[in-house]
């Protein structure tokens, strides 16, 4: 292999700027989009969350029976409509506050308090994936292996847990560990194949999803491995006490101390970015591998290292979910699809430590608030998904956002991006 | 292991192809080969070992054939013992063959991977029968929409678009056709359907990437979140209740007269629906617009130097948004195979992660549409493979069955095609 052969051809890698690309396009594009994504203002993103909304609210309306049948007399009576408009969005949305972050109607504050709990809890795993994918962003890799990293890290997690005997709190540090080996491990093969051989990462994490999957599913059906002993169903015996995460705020919420490792993992990953060598070079591989190769920087390893770190945080969100959301066991389905939410998180959090925290809080809320307002309403946890994903497009199109609220340009980043936009459009008036 | 490969040039204009110079060895096809080789000692020899005296009978005709060709009955532990000398001959060859710098054609690793098929058939199949046209058929049928997603996938990056989207536009085109087809009644309203939606989905990857610049694998993910959420969502609010949204008529088996009554051939070609017919002229149809056209030289121009496309005059966007947005059509029909050519009813992410292995068919393929239709038959004759001995009793946990083409696709993406190159603007938006 050949040291230029490193960035690997990519079909998708989003920060790889190929050798023999177009220059400055090919290894600017990411580095701008990184800067639109980070350095866009908060406006940006406050009306990406509004508009995303009005479009969930849109749909919301539109499905909704009691708007149907008042729009068949809308002429005769408008009022009806706009109440049954006005009544279901605002039922939807208020099940959606009051399941993700203050129940109102609740008798006393304990009681009250205990959705934000709720949208911790679910937040806790989005985050630490996020953090996982995040920083494989960083170094200018995608990792869509959140999911296979996630099993095979529940299910070595899950296996110390509940078959080997150790003392409270050591057993809790080694469960964990062996989750952060087993994530580690499988998004270090990505690296490793990545750099030794070229092979593209996209393609090797989809395809480790699959074998993760199907790993799992026959350890789970195989007595002796995580099957639960004496059951045919596919699902591993219930993790013992002493390898879980205790309560934070006692059994009345489901909020565990798994969100404290997650705080610890921000700040871990904020550290290594930021303050360390090793991130130094993360970075440095992230912006411009050739740059950083001429550099001295040994870009191969770089991208071992990067996955295999990006593997174990992705490991901790499968960690978090079988020793502290689900301790009564666990199926194939334990992932929840969290590994391609954290692609999401990790968007909407710009790739930056603090921001995938607080974008995995928002997620959370949403996914909390959801099932609040499907009990509630009966309007399908779906949505919640549309507006999350027009929420990431939106934040990531900011000149779009700009031209549809008649923003003004900020900053002088932004300039080259605008004027590229106004010859494109000359450019079709001209072809036209 | 690590040889020399050829470094690629240092810019596109001067030299957009190097290919692995006489000067180069790459021990990569060698060791590959001779994994497989000491893997089928290991399963046909050695675990095998039991299997003497048993007889492994391939049933080649179905019973309504007019003409009945016999069933091949094998010794399985000789044709195992047999399979595996002579893989391991090949592998030895194809080392010395790289030793004396000779080319290995790739016709030399397809007859490698037949023969160690019909070993491993042999073997897993020991004193049952396999129905060789109905594993044949299957895969076919199973390969259709990745094959379509695939089409779809080289059409978009060939011009320089990276299609992360392709699961949307499957899901896209498998909900409108579902809808369209129910509501008319008639499928093939339903099959415009499909390729409407498939085509809005790529409109929008195009004007979010092309327009607004945005990096085209987050829109491409964040599409696909979309897709998922909102066909989710409008099945749950609006087919769920209403049966008579989501009943469409399936498309009948149609057998082709005369052609259907090839031996072997005729089953698995003519005996399809209407979907993998017009499957074939897609498959015709690229390849040629791609490669035979005006049209296809100037989408592969613009996907490879745009720079020196518009220089002589060729509307750069256009030509990639027409592209794109054919490749959704593409896509989007694919998506109809789902509900109109298999199951009729539309279901939430009914697609199943089948976007993404039509997105490493694509890798897989090196971007060509005859080679990514091959790679999507591989996974279609993996997954049926599957199914089949599943139904006769498999030596193997079934699981490891299902994992198999995922780790070949590893293998192969990490030894045969490392070094596939990407068009070479692929991902790039085109900044004048």
């Amino acid at each position: 292999m050949s040291d230029t052969s490193a960035p690997a051809p990519a079909a998708a890698a989003p920060a790889a700027p190929e050798p023999g690309g177009a220059k400055k396009d090919g290894s600017e594009r990411w580095t701008q989009t990184l800067r639109d994504i980070t350095g866009g203002s908060a406006m940006i993103s406050i009306l990406a969350v509004l508009f995303a909304l009005i479009v969930g609210a849109v749909l919301i309306a539109f499905t909704n029976d009691r708007v149907q049948e008042t729009a068949v007399y809308f002429f005769s009576r408008p009022g009806d409509l706009l109440r049954a408009v006005g009544d279901a969005v605002a039922g939807a949305y208020s099940a959606l506050f009051q399941g993700a972050i203050y129940n109102f109607r609740a008798n006393n504050f304990l009681t009250a308090i205990r959705p934000l709990t709720e949208t911790l809890t679910f937040a806790t795993p989005l985050i630490a994936a996020g953090l996982g994918v995040g920083l494989a962003f960083r170094v200018g890799m995608f990792n869509i292996g959140g999911r296979g990293q996630m099993l095979i890290a529940a299910g070595a997690a899950g296996w110390v847990a509940f078959a080997v005997e150790l003392p409270a709190g050591i057993h809790l540090i080694v469960a964990v560990l062996a989750g952060l080996l087993g994530g580690a491990i499988w998004g270090g093969i990505v690296g490793l194949l990545k750099a030794r051989t070229g092979a593209h990462e996209v393609i090797v994490t989809i395809m480790l999803n699959f074998v993760a999957l199907y790993l799992i599913q026959f350890l789970l059906r195989t007595p002796g491995a995580l099957q639960a002993p004496g059951s045919n169903n596919p699902k591993t015996p219930a993790m013992l006490s002493t390898a879980i995460f205790p309560d934070l705020f006692g059994p009345r919420y489901n909020l565990h101390a798994g969100f404290l490792t997650v705080i610890a993992a921000t700040i871990f990953v904020w550290w290594l970015l930021s303050r360390s060598s090793l991130g130094f070079q993360f970075r440095a591989v992230g912006q411009n591998p050739r740059a950083a190769r001429v550099a001295g920087i040994n870009v191969k390893n770089i991208y071992m290292y990067a996955m295999a770190i990006s593997g174990a945080l992705v490991g901790l969100a499968g960690i978090n979910q079988v020793l502290g959301t689900v301790t009564t066991g666990f199926g194939a389905g334990i992932d929840a699809g969290i590994g391609f939410d954290a692609i999401t998180v990790a968007l909407l959090g710009r790739s930056k430590p603090w921001g995938i925290f607080a974008a995995g809080i928002l997620f959370g809320a949403f996914k909390a608030g959801g099932f609040a307002m499907q009990a509630a309403e009966g309007v399908p946890i779906d949505i919640v998904v549309v507006v999350q994903a027009l929420i990431v497009l939106f934040i990531a199109a900011p000149p779009l956002v700009r031209a549809m609220f008649h923003l003004p340009t900020p900053g002088t980043t932004k300039k080259p991006k605008i004027r590229v936009v106004k010859a494109h459009k000359t450019n079709e008036v001209v072809a036209k | 292991m690590s040889t020399i490969t050829q470094s690629p040039a240092p810019t596109p204009a001067s030299a957009p192809i190097v290919k692995a110079t006489a000067a180069s060895r790459s021990w990569k096809i060698p060791i590959t080969l001779g994994g497989f080789a000491v893997l089928s000692l290991f399963l046909f020899v050695l675990l095998g070992r039991g299997q003497r005296g048993e007889l492994s009978t391939f049933r080649l005709s179905q019973a309504r054939d007019v003409i009945q060709l016999p069933a091949v009955a094998l010794p399985t532990f000789i044709t195992g013992v047999v399979v595996a000398i002579v893989l391991v001959l090949l592998a030895a060859l194809s080392a010395w063959m790289v030793y004396r710098r000779i080319k290995i054609p790739i016709i030399y690793s397809i007859l490698f991977a037949i023969l160690f098929l019909v070993g491993f058939l042999a073997w897993a199949a020991s004193g049952s029968t396999i129905p060789v046209p109905g594993l044949l058929i299957g895969t076919v049928t199973l390969s259709a929409p990745l094959i379509f997603g695939a089409l779809g996938g080289v059409l978009s990056e060939r011009a320089g678009v990276v299609n992360v989207a392709i699961e949307g536009q499957l899901l896209a085109g498998a909900f409108s056709s579902a809808v369209v087809a129910s509501a008319t009644g008639n499928p093939y309203l339903g099959l415009l359907a499909a390729m409407v939606a498939g085509a809005l989905v790529a409109m929008v990857l195009a004007a979010f990437s092309l327009k607004y610049l945005v990096d085209q694998v987050i829109v491409g993910v964040v599409l696909n979140v979309l897709v998922i959420g909102l066909t989710s969502f409008l099945y749950s609010q609006v087919l769920a209740p209403s049966k008579n949204l989501n009943s469409p008529d399936v498309f009948p088996q149609l057998d082709i007269p005369f052609l259907s009554e090839i031996p072997i051939i005729g089953p698995v070609l003519f005996r399809q629906t209407i979907i993998v017919y017009v499957m074939y002229f897609a498959i015709a149809i690229v390849y040629f617009g791609l490669f035979r056209t005006k049209w296809g030289l100037r989408v592969r121009a613009v996907g490879e130097h745009p720079q020196a496309a518009d220089t002589v005059g060729i509307n750069v966007n256009r030509t990639r948004f027409v592209s794109v947005t054919l490749g959704g059509v593409v896509s989007g029909f694919g998506g109809a195979y789902f509900t109109l050519g298999a199951v009729g009813a539309f279901n939430k992410e009914m697609t199943n992660g089948m976007g993404f292995i039509a997105l490493a068919a694509v890798i897989f393929g090196q971007w060509h549409p005859i080679k990514a239709t091959l790679a999507a038959l591989l996974f279609g004759f993996a997954t049926n493979l599957q199914n089949v001995l599943g139904i006769i009793g498999s030596p193997v946990p079934s699981e490891f069955m299902l994992m198999l083409p995922y780790v070949v696709t590893i293998f192969a993406v990490a030894g045969f095609v490392g070094r596939s190159r990407a068009p070479a603007a692929d991902g790039k938006p085109y900044i004048k």
